[in-house]
């Protein structure tokens, strides 16, 4: 499978995503700049986390307007798999293809903690691995991470089953509406989230729960999955 | 001339900030402060249009990229030279 890691100036977890991704045998992952016009041939594109553009004028505002977005939107149409992680959660909504925004959390600090986060949703492409109900653990690290949308929208995200990942109760760290901590778009080809999984792959980082994410939508090791 | 956007959370959206100026400025005995939100203003010179083009011309902006219309609102003000 080849997969894109997109590069903004001002990203800053594009190198921990490329050797998350890396260790996979039989994955080919390239850095691609963002102001390339093609995204064809890749399976998987990454937003990594960051802060794009400096944040400027709104967290992800210049990014999700930048040159690269025209083919990440054309992938997107044809199905490519796609996921925005911290800043690149806030691009995603800035452009349109996830709903809702990403405010100032309600603390106003920037948090880093590794909150124990409850997968609600395993029938997904990145969280087939997942037990559904299971309490992961990993990274967060930002400053405008409080999920927000309308009533309508939330309404559609809880019956369509596109939220995958909540702060597991009592645990909020940001004050996102319904917990939320990782949604879906409609067709399910696009996640993104507040968590860092490419912080979470080996126990010596504290915790590999980031792991599954990457082996659910590379498809890897298919047998051992259907056999659990 | 002078285009004057300015950028407010909507309503219903809460507002951390404002939130913690309030406190601190009730803190401080403005004992009246009911209630603070921060917006931000944009200034954007512009050259060889009516006020009715600017002020579509604005709008344009605001939709493209100036603001999230999920979380915010905003105003137009136009100042001639």
């Amino acid at each position: 499978m080849r997969c894109a890691v997109i590069v903004f100036p001002g990203s800053n977890c594009d190198s921990d995503l490329y050797k998350a991704i890396n260790e996979f045998d039989g994955v080919e992952v390239e850095y691609v700049w963002y102001t390339t016009k093609t995204l064809d041939g890749f399976e998987l594109i990454l937003l990594p986390g960051g802060f794009a553009y400096g944040d400027y004028l709104r967290a992800g505002a210049l990014a999700a307007r930048a040159p690269v977005l025209k083919a990440l939107t054309q992938a997107v149409d044809q199905g490519v798999r796609v996921i925005g992680i911290c800043n690149g959660f806030q691009v995603l909504t800035e452009c349109g293809l996830l709903p809702g925004a990403l405010q100032r959390n309600s603390g106003l600090h920037f948090i880093c903690d590794t909150p124990p986060i409850e997968v609600v949703q395993v029938q997904s492409v990145f969280s087939s691995r997942y037990q559904l109900g299971e309490l992961i653990r990993l990274p967060i690290a930002h400053g405008e991470g409080n999920y927000t949308c309308d009533e309508l929208t939330l309404r559609h995200l809880q019956a369509e089953n596109r939220i995958v990942f909540r702060y597991a109760s009592g645990n909020n760290p940001n004050g996102s509406l319904d917990n939320i901590a990782g949604i879906l778009n409609p067709r399910g080809n696009v996640l993104g989230m507040m968590p860092h999984p490419e912080r979470a792959m080996a126990d010596w980082m504290g915790t590999s729960d980031g792991r599954r994410l990457f082996e659910s939508v590379l498809n890897l090791y298919p047998e051992t999955a259907d056999a659990a | 001339m002078k285009g004057i956007i300015t950028v407010v959370l909507k309503q219903d959206i809460l507002d951390p900030q404002g939130r913690a100026v309030m406190s601190s400025l009730q803190g401080l005995g403005f004992g009246e402060v009911q209630d603070v939100r921060i917006g931000k203003s944009i200034e954007i010179e512009l050259d060889g249009l009516s006020v009715d083009e600017a002020d579509s011309r604005l709008r344009r902006m605001c939709e493209s990229i100036l603001v999230n219309p999920v979380i915010e609102d905003y105003q137009i003000e136009i100042v001639e030279d």
